[in-house]
């Protein structure tokens, strides 16, 4: 008897030769599950990644949000096989990854931070023999690789040398790749770092429409913007752990704040974000930052005329003021103390 | 990207998760690796014969032609039967060095370059296989590339003299279609032991101090039986030492193969040109697995 296993669009997938004990469907919807996965590399003294419990539901578009060595990428590399956990489990797709990785290496799809197009094929052989590497017949590899090419807008480039592409093309035909086999999941690192901002909003509209299909995502990512724009969940991670998931407006409620204020102004910096602590209601935190001195404020009216009151008050020239809402920025800095980016 | 019709949002994406069983997704896995390799070098075919002609050449041009023509023909003053046993020597050698040659050209400057500034390694090792036949189906192809080459190499090797020199080829089959495909898969894996070693950066050292002393004092241009007069004291130092080299036992192997010179004994040829293609794939599937895993 075969196992079939229905995705929730009830498309079945069959599985020929897969002994159901590698396989474990479970019960939830979750394609990613983790628990305590946990990475040393060898010679560290350090958890790269710490005892991490995370799962990733199907349809999902799943950010990981942190600093520089938060252990992001470590953690999308023990999910793609490529990092061997020290300790813990994780299973893609209801298959072990450590016990199964070329099982689990089906399931994937990866968009690596770099370019790793192959340069001895053009455009379109890149995508047919990611196709037959697959397991997809000629026929049906060349088909798809056809369409992908015009579902990328990359036809007109088929036959050009991969060297050609500018760095947003390339990004999309690796995307192309990626998703040609139809991964239960697709992995992201840092998509869209060092792309212009254009070609990040056509990144970012590729993803969304992924999404819209019902493609399952984990991307990485030190952007607070793209967490809080494309991630239906964010995890934000710093030193190996998850210090807060949630959806982004879930996180950015946490913080309990409505109004961040940011006042420019001359002068003894510390003293003038005591003086207006001390002034304003409903301050829960101050900062002084290389743009001023920012306040994070819970309710409170008038901010804007109060500060400056106080300020000049004080004795300062207000330079410049303004109010902002707070951002996934607020969030980290108000679990870390410190900010996302340096 | 324009709207959502684009990317066909109104179908739902089949999700294929897994499928198919690990040995028969690698099968399939490793079918495509080759096939991509042949297809690279059908594109090639040019450039690859150009590279692998050029250096077989310029060893007959120089000794066989230049060398008899201007009365310094290898050979000619010792009692070892004159340039003619020279032309015979050196072309079974030159078959040996090109099947050297192509294993490192075909698969340590590659994969040095693709671990090195390309980073296509990272997308190859994603293939639904073990990591180990990734490197494996490198092995493979560079050991039909060095096919390719010996079938090449061979005939210009035997034409290319100066009148009244001539290389005496004997083809022995038996030896021929063993003795070349265990010798190109022994350079291949040698040649996958180079790439996962050295850097992109670090290859003129990888030449300098390993490609060339192996092919200097790798039987190219003599027979290892004829060594035996380098002594110290009564012990034939060279003949000793040069059995470190494996290109020794292929060029010995191609004499055994393509010629009716004397040549060291086929039972030790075989055997130990296995065993390096052992050492060789051990240590340079250890690597690869080192460098692509962490
Ligand atoms: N191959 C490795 N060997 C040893 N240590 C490593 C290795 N890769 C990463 N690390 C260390 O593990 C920690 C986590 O690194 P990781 O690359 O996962 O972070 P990241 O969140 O992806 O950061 P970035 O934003 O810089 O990409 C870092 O301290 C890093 O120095
Ligand atoms: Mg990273």
């Amino acid at each position: 008897m075969r196992p079939v296993a229905r995705n929730r669009y009830g498309g079945a997938a069959r599985m020929d030769n897969v002994s159901a004990q590698h396989v474990q469907m479970s019960s939830t919807d979750a394609v990613i599950r983790t628990s305590a996965l946990t990475k040393v590399y060898a010679g560290a003294d350090f958890r790269a990644v710490d005892e991490l419990n995370l799962s990733v539901d199907r349809g999902e578009i799943f950010g990981l949000l942190g600093p520089n060595g938060a252990g992001k990428t470590t953690t999308a590399g023990m999910l793609t096989t490529r990092v061997i956990p020290t300790s813990g489990a994780a299973f893609v797709a209801g298959v072990d990854i450590v016990a199964h990785p070329t099982l689990a290496k089906q399931a994937v799809g990866v968009v690596s931070q770099t370019n790793s197009l192959d340069r001895q094929l053009n455009v379109w052989e890149n995508l047919y023999f990611h196709g037959r590497l697959f397991g997809m017949g000629a026929t049906s590899s060349r088909r798809r690789s056809d369409e992908l090419l015009e579902q990328f807008q990359l036809s007109k480039w088929a036959r050009a040398s991969v060297y050609a592409l500018s760095g947003g093309m390339a990004q999309r035909l690796m995307v192309a790749r990626s998703i040609f086999h139809r991964p239960a999941v697709l992995f992201m690192d840092e998509p869209t770092a060092g792309l212009d901002p254009q070609s990040r909003l056509a990144l970012w509209d590729i993803l969304r429409e992924l999404h819209a299909q019902g493609q399952t995502i984990l991307l990485t990512t030190h952007y607070m913007e793209e967490a809080d724009q494309l991630c239906e969940r964010v995890a934000i991670m710093d030193h190996g752990r998850i210090l807060a998931l949630d959806t982004p407006e879930g996180l950015k409620r946490s913080v309990g704040v409505d109004t961040i204020v940011t006042v420019k102004a001359s002068g003894d910096q510390a003293a003038l974000a005591a003086s207006l602590e001390a002034a304003l209601d409903g301050v829960t935190r101050t900062r002084v930052t290389e743009h001023g001195v920012e306040l994070h404020v819970k309710g409170g009216e008038r901010l804007l005329a109060r500060c400056v009151a106080v300020a000049e008050e004080g004795g300062y020239e207000v330079e410049d003021l303004s109010l902002a809402e707070p951002t996934l920025e607020t969030v980290f800095i108000n679990l870390t103390g410190k900010e996302l980016r340096d | 990207m324009g709207g959502g019709a684009a990317l066909g949002a109104d179908q739902p994406v089949q999700i294929q998760g897994v499928s198919r069983s690990a040995f028969a997704a690698s099968r399939t896995a490793l079918g495509a690796l080759l096939l991509r390799d042949l297809v690279v070098l059908r594109k090639n075919l040019w450039e690859f014969v150009l590279r692998t002609v050029i250096q077989p050449f310029l060893l007959c041009f120089v000794f066989l032609f230049v060398f008899p023509k201007i009365g310094q023909a290898v050979g000619s003053t010792h009692s070892t039967g004159g340039p003619s046993a020279f032309a015979t020597v050196l072309v079974a050698g030159v078959v040996g060095i090109s099947i050297m040659f192509q294993g490192v050209q075909s698969v340590a400057l590659q994969m040095s370059q693709e671990f090195g500034f390309t980073r296509e390694i990272e997308d190859r090792v994603q293939a639904p296989c073990p990591i180990w036949l990734v490197a494996m189906a490198k092995v493979l192809s560079g050991s039909v590339q060095g096919i390719l080459s010996a079938l090449i190499v061979l005939p210009i090797a035997s034409v290319v003299h100066a009148a009244g020199v001539e290389a005496h080829v004997n083809l022995h089959w038996w030896i021929v279609v063993t003795v070349v495909p265990l010798s190109c898969v022994a350079m291949s894996a040698l040649g996958l032991v180079l790439g996962t070693s050295f850097e992109p950066r670090n290859i003129g050292l990888m030449f300098g101090f390993v490609v060339l002393p192996i092919t200097f004092l790798g039987g190219t241009y003599y027979q290892w039986t004829k060594l035996a007069p380098v002594r110290i004291g009564g012990w034939p130092w060279l003949q000793s030492i040069v059995l470190v080299n494996p290109l020794i036992y292929v060029n010995e192997g191609m004499r055994a193969a393509f010629t009716n010179v004397p040549h060291m004994h086929l039972y030790i040829i075989y055997p130990v040109l296995v065993g390096f293609c052992a050492v060789f794939l051990t240590v340079g599937l250890r690597n690869f697995r080192r460098r692509v895993l962490s």
